[in-house]
């Protein structure tokens, strides 16, 4: 992946399939550090399922018999010096609390530090993607905090889809000048 | 400054639009969004449909969807066109260039760009 923001997508991606009804995408930039956090309100995954998600050659699907995803992820960390761990509580373990958290973190200043790159086109590929997801995004640097969420547009918005293209144009906009 | 009460406006625009919609025949865009899929630069080619869509006011009779892994990785990013007489056009190594000509060509003009489908592909 050429940028961590394809990492995010992708990951996220996972906690859609997991049948989440609420994503936040947490980022936090402090000093030379950079973390990711992905959580989800999906339906998590059992202890033996979590302690094996990094092995390329195991996953759920019946498709093909690789799963990149976390790997990719984990390299890109392990890569910088830095690190990811995942929690995950499966619903049949809790009904009522259960999720995924898959926590990254990232040394900037290193060599091979992939860039954050084009985030906001994330965002807007996963609510155009999944419209009735609730995604709750936040990103924390020392001089700055860019926050969203989807809740919070939801109520002014009724019925309509998030994923119309003028409120998509909307989000996009509203986001960029939080940047600026 | 965006504020959400423009959303208000939006939203009174748009509900007249998204009720004459429903139950249209449609043409379908489907975009591979699996690991490969994201990898080989699935994220511009989604967000060039959605753009392009939007801008020759085909929105009411297009929808851009996403999906997994079809199961055919060398080939990402991986485009499935259905059109409403039930055929299936599988487009292939998709770039944001390539959109606009599947949108003029195949959408608009119901002629398949067949030097970029799967049949063509080395």
């Amino acid at each position: 992946m050429k940028e961590l923001s394809l990492n995010i997508l992708d990951i996220a991606m996972n906690s859609v399939k997991a049948g989440a009804k609420n994503i936040t995408i947490s980022i936090t930039e402090s000093g030379d550090v950079l973390s990711i956090a992905i959580t989800d309100d999906g339906c998590g995954m059992t202890k033996e399922q979590t302690d094996k998600l990094s092995d390329p050659f195991f996953t759920t699907r019946s498709t093909r018999k690789v799963g990149l995803g976390i790997p990719f992820f984990k390299l890109a960390a392990e890569q910088t010096g830095g690190k990811l761990e995942i929690k995950s509580i499966s619903s049949e373990d809790n009904q009522n609390n259960h999720g995924t958290t898959v926590f990254a973190f990232f040394y900037k200043n290193h060599i091979d530090f992939t860039p954050l790159g084009d985030i906001l086109s994330t965002v807007i590929t996963l609510i155009q993607g999944s419209p009735d997801i609730d995604f709750h995004f936040m990103h924390i640097t020392d001089d700055r905090n860019v926050c969203f969420s989807t809740k919070e547009i939801r109520e002014q918005l009724g019925v309509i889809p998030l994923n119309e293209p003028e409120i998509l144009n909307w989000i996009s906009d509203y986001i960029k000048e939080q940047y600026e | 400054m965006k504020t959400l009460a423009e959303l208000a406006a939006i939203k009174a625009k748009m509900q007249e639009k998204v009720a004459m919609r429903e139950g249209a025949a449609s043409t379908r865009i489907v975009v591979g969004m699996a690991t490969c899929g994201i990898a080989a630069g699935a994220r511009p080619v989604l967000n060039a449909f959605v753009e392009e869509i939007n801008k020759e006011g085909l929105f009411d009779k297009v929808t851009v969807t996403q999906t997994g892994c079809i199961g055919i990785c060398q080939f990402e990013p991986v485009v499935e066109v259905y059109t409403p007489d039930n055929e299936k056009v599988t487009y292939v190594k998709m770039t944001a260039e390539k959109v606009k000509r599947v949108v003029s060509e195949h959408i608009k003009g119901g002629n398949i760009v067949s030097e970029y489908t799967i049949g063509n592909a080395k």
